[in-house]
């Protein structure tokens, strides 16, 4: 940079453009830490604004399946994209088994084993019943009974009872034991729902308490095995145990950027389009208007297949492209720092659209809480 | 893996033998006051279920085998699924 005037030409698009962007080579990652905050620059503001804000941020929808989402989030900081992760991944309640009353299991799987496997398994209900109705359920103090603490409204009753024995009337020779015996496969589907008190009123019909995926496999048994187990579910958070974490992956990448500088023509073009995943890179043939551009590097070369970028998103960032020699210097690979894809997959309690939505509202209570902390602080000193 | 179990109980002697049954050592428990209630017994070869009583011989009626199980107590045990 020219020996300080004073003043300084504002950055050109380029440059702005350049600040944005994570750089891939090929065996170093450079440019990660954000810049846009104030004194970074000389000259340039970066305090945050709301109106700037509202103007440059966009959210742009890729899938939105009831419990498959993608989306992207463009103009936030990594630390709010993060928050949302985090959020969706910890802190919104579901509805778990929390704890199994094991009357008698002689199959071949441990109680305890047994327990954290009926743990593990999402379940769905009634969304009213769920969110608006079901309180949380309190440990109970020292003093108090095992079940003081436990109404209707905190707690669902479920039973697994099962008994394999051998079936008469399997064919002679057959060596499957789904048709030799009687309940062979304990599924999630086994386990049945008891409604208490005034869960009927919310959990019946459609909205019962059920497996999401009936088809779990929770253990196998053989004849004269004996399984009878009782469970209570609670809500909870996915902070205390994963089990109550509402999605089975909430995830977030940067969107890839790929920058051809150098025409990559014919054979090369097919090879490059092989570095990347399909339909990243597209093959055009040469138009006669590029070729007859002096100094475009089409020259002579119309009708020629080219490569150029249709689809980086889908890109993964492999780095395939810089490690052929003939790719060198005529690829750019980055990322751009503002520019966060999520996917959200539900385990089937909420919608995925619906928790980011409630990962939102879970970000503003806390700063609602943190707001009249930070004013009497102020006060204070 | 933490688990709630019900802590052990020491099985009380259900006869009220008391201090005397004790003193002489002859031990008196819940099934064998007369002569012996039975229990039932699982086979280990062939897996039928079968009462025995007190002095019957460790034997399987139905294949002879005298390997035997005694069967899961239905106790209830309680588990935090985590």
């Amino acid at each position: 940079m020219a020996p300080s005037s004073g003043r300084r030409q504002p950055p050109s698009a380029e440059e702005l453009d350049e600040r944005n962007i994570v750089g891939i080579n090929k065996e170093t990652v450079t440019n990660t830490v954000s810049n846009d905050y104030p004194e970074n620059y000389a000259n340039e503001e970066h305090a945050w604004d709301k109106d700037a804000f509202r103007n440059s941020f966009k959210v742009q929808w890729h899938q939105n399946e009831q419990f498959e989402a993608q989306f992207s989030l463009v103009g936030v900081d990594a630390s709010i994209a993060n928050a949302f992760r985090r959020i969706l991944i910890a802190e919104i309640p579901t509805l778990a088994i929390d704890i199994v009353y094991i009357h008698n299991n002689t199959s071949v799987i441990q109680d305890e084993v047994l327990a954290h496997r009926l743990g593990l398994i999402p379940f769905t209900g009634g969304k009213k019943g769920l969110r608006e109705w079901m309180r949380f359920w309190r440990r109970p103090a020292e003093g108090e009974g095992a079940y003081d603490t436990t109404f209707d409204n905190n707690t669902v009753c479920l039973k697994l009872k099962a008994q394999c024995t051998h079936n008469k009337n399997a064919p002679a020779n057959s060596k499957d034991p789904k048709e030799l015996y009687h309940n062979a496969h304990l599924y999630a589907k086994d386990i049945t729902f008891e409604p208490l008190g005034a869960q009927p009123k919310f959990f019946s019909g459609e909205d019962a308490i059920r497996p999401f995926n009936p088809d779990i496999l929770i253990a196998k048994l053989r004849p004269h095995q004996e399984v009878d187990i009782e469970m209570h579910m609670h809500k909870g958070y996915g902070w205390d145990h994963a089990k109550w974490s509402p999605v089975a992956t909430a995830s977030y990448r940067l969107m890839p950027t790929i920058t051809i500088t150098q025409p990559i023509l014919g054979d090369d073009a097919r090879k490059f389009a092989g570095c990347f995943m399909d339909g990243v890179i597209g093959l055009e043939p040469v138009t006669r208007q590029e070729a007859r551009q002096k100094g475009s590097g089409y020259e002579g070369h119309e009708g020629e297949l080219k490569a150029v970028v249709k689809d980086p998103m889908r890109d993964t960032v492999s780095r395939e492209a810089l490690r052929h020699p003939e790719f060198e210097g005529k690829v750019k690979l980055g990322r751009r720092r503002d520019h966060f894809i999520f996917s959200i997959e539900s385990t089937g309690q909420w919608d995925s659209d619906e928790l980011f939505l409630e990962a939102v509202k879970t970000l503003k209570k806390k700063c609602q809480v943190l707001r009249p902390q930070v004013t009497n602080m102020v006060y204070t000193y | 893996m933490s688990s709630v179990r019900e802590a052990y109980q020491i099985p009380s002697s259900a006869g009220a033998a008391g201090a005397s049954g004790a003193a002489s050592g002859t031990r008196s428990s819940a099934f064998d006051i007369d002569g012996g209630a039975s229990i039932h017994y699982i086979c280990g070869d062939c897996g039928t279920k079968f009462p025995l009583k007190r002095n019957d011989p460790i034997r399987c009626k139905e294949c002879g085998c005298r390997v035997l199980y005694k069967e899961r107590t239905k106790r209830m045990v309680q588990f935090e699924a985590r």
